[in-house]
């Protein structure tokens, strides 16, 4: 009996402690923010700078990051979200499909984006293979690294970049998915999502990453042996953000989207390496401009790109992986 | 093999395997100090997500533990048609991988599945939830009182029971009495199995949990989480955490292992 | 008189009503936690219909993850047959110092979190390893994730039956002029197969489904060294529910039928030792 009634005091304790922990937080209002994997780090700097401004106060988030195919979906099947980030467009237009962001959402002086980036390649400290742009990556000595573009949406603007700087340079659109099919012949490895193809490559795989310029400035901060190279030619990476049509905290999640654009967030931003949408910032954060910088609109746009290259049975990149495959 | 050739390969092999990971664990936790340990320990997501675990596992285990006494009492004492079917049946969490637990409650309980969209409609959301990571850990931590106190009911046999009931005891009187004191052990050892799945549950809750950090991330997702974000030192933290829990769990296991393969 | 006889009936009515309750309850539990939602899976997995489940099990990546999951699982039942039975033995005939500790430690996989596990293989065996070992993005490192996981379940099966063993027989045959490699090959060894298959078996399938231990070692390379379950859960992100339940079922299909023939095997065994 003794026995029985230490365990239930025991459980007891530990139920009142929960409850406490509960009551604690229920001054807040909760927000959920789902991001896509890269600015986990840096989301979570802002979320606790936000907390810090009058706007801010008594707002508690709760953050969710993952590859941002994979966060869209679940959003559409579910997940809670007051306010969404995506690495690209077409993550965001998912969401407004199912009715659950806005159609508006990209009106306004940024287009709905929040942050810029460019794409570039991520090489071992002191670049042994001595990559210089994209040709370098059809080499037959080179192993490549990029994450899954059915998954992940930085494998998408990975795609666009190498396909649009080889249009760029002059190349017919034949021409150019033949290099898409040449580079991903020399890929060794498919993660799920940017961050994770980043974990891989910084844990020994690989010769070249391709990947958000961000992503190796982080990993660079962080201590790991690379570096990167910007090719001349290369797209720049637009992020979009949103707050959800179903948010139950409409005024604290727009308050929070429009901290986002401040200057002092886009200076956090900037020192994690993404380039800021605000241009007084951008000035000052001086990041290079690579000479043939493009735009996804200069290739088509993500509406038609999505469906011509990345859908899943008729898609030029389910050909090319198609191919790839069958002739393993 | 001579003797001490057969030792020393069995324990070498203990210790490459065994041993000095889990060590090494120890040692890449405090690496940096005990300063940088408690640093990570302490942070609000690993501290919520040490909550969450245990909140967790003091749903589990409990509703386990219940069905797992009543379910050996219907397989042993009531030999009812089909009685080896359910023998078979409860054991059927230990043959499946955890990610398949995870869709098999995606299918059920997320949007467009069997129940989803109804519980949906009801304001009850069990997918990306902590209802969702109770049952998908209740699944994968079911078998194990079952397992334990089935062998100790079949072993005593119930004429205590039956000598209880004609002296003119209740049936609740016979079982708190004279059942359960019986088959303490066999529960208590699988009440430690059934903690111990619990609080380790990975598998199952990556795929239900939507990692919502400091809602719906386990201590366990909580380690995958740092070793995406470059922190080692907070990944090796949590995981000392967990390897403290489990070294507890082993100590509670021989301290209530059924005798016979103790030595 | 008819009081007493009344009374005697009565409990035993009672009881019988109890034990229904307890009946259904464990059965309502056991169906709602674990039935149902298996249900969903198999159901699920025929909603493209044969040709879509042939599709999905056939796809060259789910082939690859298959022809890895069972080929390792196999390597796994094989070392843990052999290791298995040596750590049982030492534990049980031999004597040292920390034998108990030693003992003890043998179900630390039981009671470790798998993704934790990983983790630690990571840190001995890994890119940073302090003894120059590097088996990660490896078939190797699966194997190794593998071994750790399931290694106390043949240690756990062969003990008791080794503790049992009447030792007279292997003394007479010594004494009649057997080595000991003879004595165990056949004497002892008969003996303990059909401890050492039930084992096998257990740890088979829990090789064969195994996910935190493996994900982070083994750097998930699809056609290299991406198991099963891993498989499976990139599915189940990209939303491919249908293709991930067909390749469950085809995981859990496998899993059965070799647990049938490996309790088919010790069924033999044990007919075969009198």
């Amino acid at each position: 009996m003794t026995r029985v009634a230490l365990l239930l005091s025991v459980l007891l304790v530990a139920a009142l402690a929960a409850a406490g922990r509960a009551a604690l937080h229920a001054a807040d209002e909760e927000l959920t923010l789902v991001a896509y994997s890269t600015p986990r780090e840096t989301y979570g700097e802002l979320v606790r700078l936000f907390a810090g401004t009058p706007a801010g106060r008594d707002v508690a988030f709760g953050e969710s990051y993952g590859s941002s195919g994979e966060q869209s979906r679940a959003v559409v099947g579910g997940l809670p979200a007051d306010v969404v980030a995506f690495s690209l467009a077409p993550d965001m237009t998912r969401l407004v499909d199912a009715g659950l962001v806005a159609e508006d959402w990209a009106d306004g002086r940024h287009a709905g984006m929040v942050t810029h980036s460019v794409v570039v390649l991520v090489v071992r400290a002191g670049n042994p293979k001595r990559i210089r742009g994209w040709d370098d990556l059809v080499r037959p000595d080179v192993e490549v690294l990029t994450p899954n573009p059915f998954s992940s949406g930085g494998a998408r603007w990975n795609v666009m970049a190498a396909y649009g700087a080889k249009r760029e340079e002059g190349a017919s659109h034949e021409e150019a998915v033949a290099f898409l099919e040449a580079l991903f012949r020399n890929v060794s490895v498919q993660d799920k999502s940017a961050r994770e193809s980043l974990q891989t490559f910084a844990g020994g795989k690989g010769d070249v990453l391709i990947a958000y310029e961000n992503e190796a400035i982080l990993a660079r901060d962080k201590g790991e042996p690379l570096e990167y190279v910007l090719p001349e030619r290369t797209i720049l990476i637009e992020n979009p953000v949103a707050v959800t049509a179903e948010s139950e905290h409409r005024a604290k999640a727009e308050a929070f989207v429009r901290f986002l654009r401040s200057a002092p967030a886009q200076r956090v931003f900037a020192d994690a390496g993404y380039r800021p949408v605000l241009r007084s910032v951008a000035r000052e954060a001086a990041f290079e401009t690579p000479a043939g910088l493009f735009t996804i609109e200069d290739v088509g746009g993500w509406d038609e790109v999505q469906e011509r290259f990345f859908d899943r049975e008729t898609g030029i990149m389910a050909d090319v992986q198609r191919r790839i495959g069958e002739s393993r | 093999m001579s003797r001490y050739g057969l030792r020393v390969v069995a324990l070498g092999y203990l210790a490459a395997l065994l041993l000095v990971p889990v060590a090494m664990v120890f040692r890449r936790a405090f690496g940096d100090g005990v300063g940088a340990f408690w640093e990570a320990i302490s942070r609000p997501e690993a501290v919520s997500a040490f909550w969450v675990t245990l909140t967790v596992a003091l749903i589990a285990v409990p509703a386990n533990t219940v069905f797992g006494v009543l379910c050996s009492l219907a397989i042993v004492r009531r030999r009812f048609r089909g009685h080896g079917i359910v023998n078979s049946a409860v054991d059927l969490p230990l043959a499946l991988s955890p990610v398949v637990v995870g869709l098999s409650l995606v299918l059920v309980y997320g949007r467009g599945g069997w129940l989803g969209d109804w519980l949906a409609e009801h304001g009850i959301r069990v997918v990306f939830s902590l209802p969702g990571m109770v049952l998908a850990t209740m699944f994968v931590s079911l078998p194990f009182v079952v397992r334990e106190v089935v062998p100790v009911l079949r072993e005593i046999g119930d004429e205590q029971e039956q000598a209880a009931s004609t002296l003119g005891a209740s049936p609740w009187q016979t079982f708190w009495r004279v059942t359960l004191p019986a088959i303490r052990w066999g529960v208590a050892y699988g009440v430690v199995l059934t903690t111990a799945r619990a609080l380790g549950e990975f598998g199952a809750v990556a795929v239900v949990s939507g990692r919502i950090i400091g809602r719906t991330e386990t201590l366990t997702l909580h380690v995958e989480d740092r070793f995406q974000s470059f922190d080692l030192v907070g990944a090796y933290a949590a995981s000392v955490v967990l390897a403290l829990l489990a070294l507890l769990t082993l100590f509670a296991m021989n301290l209530f292992k059924p005798k016979e393969d103790a030595r | 008189m008819s009081s007493v006889a009344a009374e005697a009936r009565r409990p035993v009515a009672v009881r019988r009503r109890g034990g229904s309750l307890s009946l259904g309850i464990s059965m309502g539990y056991l169906s709602l936690i674990v039935l149902l939602p298996l249900a969903a899976v198999v159901w699920r997995s025929t909603e493209a219909g044969a040709a879509g489940f042939w599709a999905a099990v056939s796809a060259p990546q789910a082939v690859a993850a298959l022809q890895l999951t069972v080929a390792v699982a196999f390597g796994v039942v094989a070392v843990n047959a052999v290791m298995g039975t040596a750590i049982a033995w030492v534990l049980v005939r031999d004597s040292f110092r920390g034998k108990s500790l030693v003992n003890a430690v043998i179900d630390l996989p039981f009671a470790l979190p798998t993704i934790v596990a990983g983790l630690t293989l990571l840190a001995l065996y890994g890119p940073r390893s302090p003894v120059g070992i590097d088996l990660a993005y490896t078939k190797l490192a699966v194997l190794l994730a593998l071994l750790f996981v399931t290694l106390p379940f043949v240690v756990r099966t062969v003990q008791p039956v080794l503790l049992e063993l009447d030792r007279d027989m292997e003394e007479a045959a010594a004494s009649l002029g057997a080595g000991r490699a003879e004595v165990f090959r056949r004497i002892v060894f008969p003996n303990l197969l059909p401890a050492i298959l039930s084992g096998s078996a257990l740890a088979f399938a829990r090789a064969i489904g195994e996910f935190g231990a493996v994900v982070l070692i083994s750097g998930n390379v699809p056609f290299d060294t991406e198991v099963a379950s891993v498989y499976i859960f990139g599915l189940i992100e990209s939303d491919d529910l249908t293709g991930a339940a067909a390749v469950s079922v085809l995981l859990l299909a496998v899993s059965f039928a070799v647990l049938i023939l490996i309790g088919a095997l010790r069924r033999w065994a044990t007919r075969h030792d009198s």
